[in-house]
């Protein structure tokens, strides 16, 4: 059971049943976290998808966003999904130094991602969205925009916060592989989020 | 450990349970537990009520009957031991009740249930329509007047007491339009259909004798049918809850003959003629 | 963050452990920021207690306003107000932390055979959380406005009109009283959900060698199934509320639509639903009702096998009935709308799913009555509520009967029926479960037992008021009795109104009850009878430690080599035998 390995808890593990199929409890948290989190955000979803049904107009997106704009955030968060694996890899291989350089450069790229969307936040403001008012129709829209990418630049946030924990515990040796695994894990999970997200605001 | 206590406890909830099931199956003899019913589709209500009161009340009198019964079998003293069933009683047991729950559950719906569903929301051709508007704490009803239309409904120009429904005075279709607060009458025997508002919070349009109820939803048009079978004078009281008025929310549906409602309908003036 | 925070923490519970079974030191660090899952029970408990002065206090209040009108010095607006405080005290605040957090705490680790809770630090929080909750739930019948008044459902667009910058106020209940209702509410949320993320944790990865999941007592696949319930459900009324919220603080207008006038003020609002609200409480709501009625059932099943001295009936079609009534009851949320304007063929289809899953119930209520078949009954209290339990959940049942198929819920919906009926679940099923719980293991937390007299007085008194008290509302549902009303004054309700007193006499002697039960409780933890490790001759883990049980729960964990329900062993079937008993 490698959960031993990261817990240093001979005497517990040993006196009890083995954990779910091998399943370390950590991980198992991290996967219960996830699911009720993507419930959370389905909510949300499935709550902008029932206003978007039932209203009579919808603002015109292509008016609203810059869609290569866009496309260049969703790029660096999914680039930094492929960073993250890379560090997991390397910290399974025991690539202490590697694991160190990846997981800063995903939070590099989560710090990325989350500029420019303050930068789009910052526009539209400018141009006179609130949560409230949308100056290009539905004032839903503005609401669940900001409401939604809001929740999920929290998400950002303190996944980059986690990432740097991460970072530095695992140049310190005292986050193992499963300790960055987690937080790619979560990282992923902030990804894909995003994918729905950028597929319910921007496309749909 | 098995006292003669134990005994005793046996006998008293066994037959506490006994009494029980005997005073809530007499109570549907001894008291008057429902309002008489004035509506069509009210009649098809209480079928199922009926319907499953008998369903239920098997279930209640026999699964109270079977645990008095070993509560005193197996409680006193000197009890048969426990032997484990066969798998096959055992199935028995787990099918059965599945078999039983879904067939008399589904099966009411379905036959009984379904039907009367369908007829509280179809719109006839030749119903009689009836916009409903709630506020707080006020049922408002609205009826086309001469050209059959209703006008529309505008928020800016709501007014307590002048215009309660935001009639617009230029708009042709409001001019004769019919505004009736407090209640609502209908002809006998003839189905209308309601169109159902409210201006602030959610209401319910609940006629208990009618056996008829359905929210008002800001922002939404709800319906539901009914068709009187009885003249009478019934209570709207509304059921949901709307604030510390929700109480006094009420009004009456009048229901009239056939000729005694167009003598009403005529003796109307619209709201701004 | 938290995440990261929990993973910590787990560690560090657990290398705490590892290293030292011994008492921490310290009245404060053993009582009060106690770590420890048995403390922790305790703890939640007493706040349950606490908290049920409060709620029942307030029941009774309204109910002398409804028995006998005038006499109760109250006005409409503080009606509503106290109405919806009750029952969301009594609920979240009550059951959820008597039942779900308090006997489960106490009950599963011992139950699995670990040591703790797997995040015994998160544990701990959660509790503390609640402190806060609690405190602001009540502090807000004391600000502008007075309390919440919207119901415990808290629909908008009452619940939303605010009255704050542009929102009209849509009642004195919907000002700052509604704010802090949800802000207790959230904590609540958040308690709640790292709960049940460890009582998941802990069932998964904690449970003792040879402690297979179809070897889980009962009570521990109720808890699992109902923390997983729980788990599933939460969120959605996090967003809810968090929408709620906004549209009452920023002018956003989730629930808001268009056209709003409200008492003569036009609102700003364009475009919200208000129905989706409702989707997303129930989405919650339904499920929560069996997150808190399932551990009640699951504590019956452990204290009638211990005291019919037999296994009890199915256990296998019983975890597989709990598994298909959490998902059914996961589909099923709209029959809480039949009339809400939703459209009637959902109406339909959720009547019909909702109805299946009378089957899966009526297979958990078999299996109760025929664990009493051919027993050895002991009518001690806990098992005089457990078998009071059976007649509830058959009562409460049937009455979902009527509620579940949507044309007679024409009738039915908000009236007293409803009360009836929710009352007779998730109240009478689990306060019943929940103290056939305290009196069968109140010997395993304290050492001592509890008075017997006492506690047949308090079970009379509990049931015969309570079963009287809710199956009268029942009738006066019959009736067309609409709830949460102030005062009534239609014709048609009239022997309805009728039976008003005698319900309020019932409540009365129901609440009464439960004053030997609080002095029993209190006295027999200093003074009671001294109580053995086994007093009740259980075969489960928990009677396999010392009492009183020691930090860490064994010296050495047990294995475990059988069935949880070892009894009516032996050549005469009187013997019993341990789960942890050698081959
Ligand atoms: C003897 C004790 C109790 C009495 C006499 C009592 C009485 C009542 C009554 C009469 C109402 C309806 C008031 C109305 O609709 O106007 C009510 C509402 C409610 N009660 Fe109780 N109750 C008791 C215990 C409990 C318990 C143990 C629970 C546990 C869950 C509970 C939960 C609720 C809830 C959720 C509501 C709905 C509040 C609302 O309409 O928003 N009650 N209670
Ligand atoms: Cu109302
Ligand atoms: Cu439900």
């Amino acid at each position: 059971m490698n959960s031993t390995a990261v817990t240093g808890h001979e005497a517990a593990t040993h006196e009890s049943e083995p954990g779910f199929y091998g399943t370390s409890w950590q991980k198992l948290m991290m996967w219960w976290f996830i699911i009720g989190d993507a419930i959370l955000f389905g909510s949300f979803l499935a709550a902008y998808g029932f206003s978007r049904i039932s209203a009579v107009n919808w603002p015109d997106r292509t008016q609203m966003f810059s869609l290569n704009f866009i496309t260049v955030m969703t790029f660096t968060l999914i680039t930094s999904s492929a960073t993250m694996a890379t560090a997991v890899a390397a910290s399974r291989r025991g690539d202490r130094k590697a694991a160190f350089n990846f997981t800063m450069a995903t939070a590099v790229g989560g710090l990325a991602f989350l500029g420019m969307q303050a930068y789009e936040w910052y526009h539209l403001i400018h141009n006179g969205a609130r949560m409230d008012t949308n100056p290009w129709g539905a004032p839903a829209f503005g609401a669940y925009f900001f409401a939604i990418t809001g929740f999920h630049g929290s998400h950002v946030a303190s996944g980059v916060l986690i990432l740097l924990i991460t970072a530095w515990n695992a140049k310190r040796g005292k986050s193992g592989p499963e300790g960055v695994e987690l937080t790619g894990l979560y990282w992923h999970f902030v990804d894909l989020v995003w994918v729905f997200v950028f597929g319910c605001f921007y496309l749909i | 450990m098995r006292s003669q206590r134990g005994a005793v406890s046996a006998w008293l909830l066994s037959s506490l349970l006994i009494l029980a099931t005997i005073l809530t199956v007499g109570a549907f003899f001894v008291l008057k537990w429902r309002p008489e019913v004035a509506s069509e589709h009210g009649r098809g209500v209480d079928r199922m009520i009926t319907y499953i009161i008998f369903a239920a009340g098997f279930i209640f009198v026999v699964g109270h009957l079977v645990l008095s019964t070993f509560l005193v079998k197996f409680g006193g003293k000197g009890t048969a031991a426990y032997k484990p069933m066969t798998h096959k009683t055992e199935m028995l047991f787990t099918i059965g009740p599945v078999v039983f729950m879904v067939a008399v559950s589904e099966l009411g719906v379905l036959a009984i249930g379904g039907p009367v569903w369908n007829q509280v929301y179809t719109h006839k051709p030749d119903d009689l329509v009836v916009d409903i508007t709630a506020k707080q704490y006020e049922w408002i009803s609205r009826y086309p007047g001469k050209d059959g239309k209703f006008g529309r409904k505008r928020p800016d120009l709501f007014d307590d007491q002048e215009n309660p429904l935001g009639l617009d005075r230029k708009d042709p279709d409001a001019k004769d339009d019919i505004v009736v607060r407090g209640a609502v009458y209908l002809p006998v025997g003839k189905g209308a259909w309601f169109n159902i508002q409210s201006w602030d919070v959610l209401h319910s349009f609940n006629v208990p004798v009618l056996r008829a109820k359905q929210d008002a939803v800001p922002g939404l048009t709800t319906h539901t049918r009914i068709v009187p079978t009885a003249v009478g004078r019934y209570e709207i009281s509304c059921a949901e809850i709307c604030g510390p008025g929700h109480y006094r929310m009420r009004g009456f549906v009048n229901v009239k003959s056939e000729a005694d409602f167009a003598k009403w309908l005529k003796s109307q003036v619209g709201w701004f003629e | 963050m938290a995440i990261a925070q929990a993973v910590e923490t787990g560690k560090a519970g657990h290398q705490a452990h590892g290293r030292d079974h011994g008492h921490p030191a310290g009245f404060i660090r053993k009582y009060i920021f106690s770590t420890d899952h048995k403390v922790i029970g305790v703890q939640y408990l007493l706040m349950a207690m606490l908290m049920s002065v409060v709620g029942l206090g307030l029941s009774l209040w309204f109910r002398v306003q409804l028995a006998w009108p005038g006499k109760a010095a109250m006005t409409p607006e503080q009606y509503v107000a106290i109405v919806t405080m009750h029952g969301t005290i009594m609920i979240f605040f009550v059951v959820s932390l008597a039942l779900s957090s308090g006997l489960g705490n106490f009950s599963i680790p011992l139950q699995v055979g670990a040591r703790d809770m797997a995040y015994p630090f998160l544990n701990m929080l959660s509790f503390w959380i609640i402190v806060p909750a609690s405190a602001i739930m009540i502090l807000s019948f004391f600000v502008e406005g007075g309390a919440a008044a919207g119901g415990w459902t808290a629909y908008p667009p009452l619940s939303a009109l605010s009255g704050f910058g542009k929102v009209p106020r849509g009642s004195p209940g919907s000002g700052m009283g509604q704010t802090l209702w949800l802000l207790a509410m959230a904590l609540f949320i958040v308690s709640f959900t790292m709960g049940g993320l460890n009582y998941v944790a802990t069932i998964l990865n904690l449970r003792a060698r040879g402690m297979s999941l179809m070897r889980m007592p009962l009570t521990v696949w109720t808890y699992f199934v109902a923390a997983l319930l729980g788990l599933l459900s939460f969120p959605a009324l996090t967003a809810a509320a968090i929408m709620l919220l906004l549209d009452r603080h920023l002018g956003t207008s989730f629930f808001l639509p268009s056209g709003l006038v409200v008492s003569g003020q036009q609102a700003a609002n364009v475009g919200g639903t208000p129905l989706l609200f409702q989707h997303l409480f129930w989405f919650l709501g339904h499920p929560e009702v069996y997150v808190l009625v399932l551990p009640a059932i699951g504590i019956a099943f452990d204290v009638i096998a211990a005291f019919s001295r037999r296994p009890p009936h199915g256990y296998k079609t019983s975890v597989w009935a709990l598994l298909i009534i959490a998902f059914l009851g996961m589909i099923v949320w709209g029959h809480h709308m039949f009339t809400s304007g939703m459209n009637p063929f959902l109406g339909k289809y959720f009547s019909i799913a909702t109805l299946l899953i009378t089957a899966p119930f009526a297979v958990l209520g078999v299996n109760l009555l025929a664990s009493l078949w051919r027993a050895r009954i002991r009518f001690t209290t806990s098992m005089l509520f457990a078998l009071g339990l059976i007649s509830a959940v058959g009562t409460g049942g049937i009455g979902g009967l009527f509620l579940a198929t949507a044309t007679a819920d024409l009738h039915f919906h908000d009236t007293y029926f409803v009360v009836g009926h929710f009352h007779l679940m998730i109240g009478v099923v689990t306060m019943t479960g929940t103290f056939a719980g305290i009196y069968y293991w109140f010997p395993k937390m304290f050492g001592r037992h509890m008075n017997e007299t006492l506690g047949k007085l308090h079970f009379w008194g509990t049931f015969i008021g309570a079963f009287a008290l809710f199956v009268i509302q029942h009738f006066q549902g019959f009736g067309g009795m609409t709830r949460r009303y102030f005062e009534y004054s239609a014709d048609y309700v009239q022997p309805a109104l009728a039976l008003n007193p005698a319900v309020t006499w019932f409540a009365f002697l129901a609440v009464g009850a439960q004053i030997p039960f609080f002095f029993n409780f209190f006295w027999s933890m200093f003074k009671g009878k001294k109580a053995e490790a086994n007093p009740w001759e259980a075969t489960t883990l928990e009677w396999t430690t010392a009492t009183p049980v020691p930090h860490g729960n064994w010296e050495r964990l047990p294995v475990v080599s059988g069935k949880p329900y070892g009894y009516a062993e032996g050549a005469n079937g009187d013997a019993h035998r341990m789960q942890n008993a050698e081959a």
